[in-house]
């Protein structure tokens, strides 16, 4: 879970989500923000036009009778539920009336409007049960005001409590963390479910291209059939791979073709050889024969193997791989090689520890194997005191290493990757027969079977590997 | 030793004709696929050369044909094409054996002959003999002259290979592919050195040999 997690992690599809949800974030909080601010502006714009009226009504009752009827008015309503903020001063600033029960002086000293906190007594407020509470004693509230001066000096403020907009304020701030949090939870459900859609499909695209790099040219990318980017894309890859594959076809059939039609005239020309072989029996005409018999073989071989290889490249089929035994096959060709390598003064030796099973195809691993040891013995052959090669192949970590290291001359570092190129044969190789075609058949070979072929060893000494992926087998 | 090769080169086809003559064997020619599959259903052929690509109809499809039909005819497959899977398909449709052109004649002769022995097989044998040599199949034990040989395990198989075999040309090819169970080409003389090897543990204390090197194609085992 916590691994699928962490690959969604690195789907673009998640990436994408949360560049969006932070995006959208962004945005939403802009937003809210925005909105609150401009209904706190209107809603203080309409607290400071009540106060005004308020203001305004008191003055008329003043102009009416003087001080002590504003007294008496501010008195009745400062009792009545919700009530205004009230105060009476006198110029010097001792209160004559109201229901703030404390002021720091300088406030009534500033004309105009000030919002701050209050303390004042509250009447005919209903708790949440409607039962009457006579006079809260709550910390100070923020409120409104506005303070004006009276025509004789006197000093009125008149406020308004702004726990209304303050309560607002929480709604909004509720709303916007919950708001979050359903958006965050929605990301997710979306990014978990479109991310794991869109991995599905990349991974069964790239299990299906996998297949086809493994030299399966038939094999198609899926389609769902949903007409949607990825579908576009398998279906342009699709024709891709079968006009790849109409090309493979007819290069093939080229081949096939080549190989018969150059074939049967070089059967022609040993048949020739051979038949007047049999006949002539002059010295000089018989080896004159024999080595044409000889260089057609060679041409046959070098013909065959360049045939080969192509097909091995270009995805030979599967079909004929079966579970076969690495460590049988080196004990196989070692065992075919000791007496020809005795015979030239090289010790033949092999280590190759139980089963080394894998799928594959035990003629061709064969031939390679066979291949890289006849060139291990012709060039070691003669090669200091003891010449040896000696073919090893174990188990190291995932891969099964098959190793045929000799004693012989070695090819410098710079030159090993050009070894196993096609005809390539290295300037001290040139003395020796060969096709050389052996290394570069060997690479096809391991290429087929999903492995590498890595040169390595110190000159002089060559070590040449053949790495086979272990596969599912791990039999220790 | 009846043969019928079916082969549409004429020149291939001609010369094979004559080279089976000269080694004291009648083989008739069929040109392509479909005269080919109507001449070998008769049955009165000993073996049959075809080779894959056929006008008119197929090789491998004329072998698997006879093959459905109950004729078991030994088949040898010939074809340019050789590869591993080639070889493989070859012999599933039905094939003995099969070769890749180009071939040396002395190898196809080997061959078809080894075939056509095969109807009368010694398989059954659990002692072979070849003059004073002796091997039993059962025992794992190689006796000359009533005196025992010691052989590793591969040259017990080769030897067993070449007694079952005892005066039929065997090939290098033929020891490589049903000694080691390998189809390649082992390009050097590795097979030679295992046949001298041999050679002196049955020989070196004998006076008469019988191994012998069939110059230009082989060996043959023979008192």
């Amino acid at each position: 879970m916590l691994g699928s997690i962490s690959a969604l992690m690195k789907t673009t599809a998640a990436r994408l989500s949360a560049l969006y949800l932070l995006l959208f974030a962004i945005c939403a909080v802009g937003l809210v923000f925005y909105m609150g601010s401009l209904t706190m502006r209107m809603l203080t714009g309409q607290i400071q036009e009540t106060v005004s009226e308020e203001v305004l009504s008191l003055g008329r009752a003043y102009q009416r009778g003087g001080l002590t009827t504003l007294v008496r008015v501010v008195e009745s309503r400062s009792r009545q539920p919700g009530a205004y903020l009230y105060i009476i001063a006198d110029p010097t600033g001792r209160i004559l009336g109201g229901n703030v029960r404390s002021l720091e002086p300088q406030v009534l000293a500033a004309e105009g409007w000030t919002e701050r906190p209050f303390s004042y007594e509250r009447y005919g407020e209903t708790d949440a049960r409607g039962a009457e509470v006579p006079s809260a004693r709550e910390g100070p509230h923020m409120a409104m005001a506005v303070v004006v001066r009276l025509p004789n000096q006197m000093i009125l403020l008149v406020g308004r409590d702004l726990g209304e907009p303050e309560r607002f304020g929480n709604v909004i701030r509720r709303a916007l963390i919950v708001a979050f949090g359903m958006m965050g939870l929605g990301a997710l459900v979306i990014w978990f479910l479109v991310g794991r859609r869109a991995l599905k499909r990349i991974d069964n695209i790239s299990d299906a291209s996998r297949r086809i790099m493994g030299g399966d040219l038939s094999g198609r990318l899926p389609v769902a059939g949903a007409g949607d980017e990825f579908d576009r894309l398998s279906q342009n890859l699709n024709e891709m791979l079968a006009r790849i594959g109409a090309l493979n076809e007819g290069l093939k059939q080229v081949s096939d073709n080549i190989a018969h039609d150059l074939k049967t005239p070089l059967t022609r020309l040993r048949n020739r050889a051979e038949a007047a072989l049999a006949k002539d029996n002059a010295p000089q005409h018989r080896a004159a024969l024999e080595a044409t018999i000889a260089e057609s073989d060679q041409l046959i071989r070098t013909f065959n193997a360049i045939l080969m290889i192509s097909r091995l490249e270009s995805g030979y089929s599967a079909e004929h791989t079966a579970s076969i035994d690495l460590a049988a096959i080196v004990a196989d060709v070692v065992e075919l090689y000791e007496p020809a390598a005795d015979e030239v003064g090289v010790a033949l030796s092999a280590a190759a520890p139980g089963e080394l099973t894998i799928t594959g195809n035990r003629e061709l691993i064969g031939q390679s194997l066979s291949n890289v040891v006849d060139n291990a013995i012709k060039y070691s052959a003669g090669s200091g005191e003891t010449p040896k090669v000696r073919v090893t192949a174990a188990r190291r970590g995932g891969e099964i290493v098959v190793s045929v290291c000799d004693t012989g001359p070695g090819i410098p570092e710079e030159e090993r990757g050009r070894a196993t190129e096609r005809f390539v044969r290295l300037e001290q190789s040139r003395s020796q027969p060969g096709s050389g075609l052996g290394l570069s058949l060997a690479k096809a070979v391991m290429t087929f079977h999903g492995g590498r072929l890595e040169l390595s060893g110190e000159n002089p000494g060559l070590c040449v590997s053949m790495i086979f992926p272990a596969g599912d087998s791990p039999n220790p | 030793m009846k043969l019928l090769v079916i082969e549409d080169d004429r020149e291939a086809a001609e010369y094979l004709e004559k080279a089976f003559d000269e080694a004291g064997h009648l083989a008739h020619i069929a040109a392509d696929g479909e005269t080919g599959y109507t001449l070998a259903s008769s049955g009165e052929y000993d073996v049959l050369v075809v080779d894959r690509m056929l006008p008119r109809r197929d090789g491998l499809s004329v072998v698997a044909g006879l093959r459905a039909r109950g004729n078991d005819t030994p088949v040898l497959i010939l074809s340019a094409l050789g590869e591993v899977d080639d070889r493989v398909t070859g012999l599933r449709a039905g094939g003995d054996d099969y070769l890749t052109k180009p071939y040396a004649f002395s190898e196809l002769l080997a061959r078809v002959e080894v075939l056509k022995k095969r109807g009368g097989s010694k398989d059954v044998e659990t002692v072979y003999r070849v003059g004073d040599l002796e091997l039993d199949r059962l025992s794992h034990s190689v006796k000359r002259a009533g005196k025992e040989i010691t052989l590793q395990p591969r040259e017990f198989r080769l030897l067993e290979y070449l007694m079952r075999h005892a005066g039929q040309v065997v090939t290098r090819t033929m020891l490589l592919e049903n000694v080691w169970d390998y189809h390649f080409d082992p390009q050097t003389n590795v097979i030679d050195v295992h046949i001298s090897r041999l050679r002196s543990k049955i020989e070196k204390e004998f006076d008469t040999p019988v191994l012998h090197t069939v110059r230009g194609a082989g060996y043959m085992l023979k008192a």
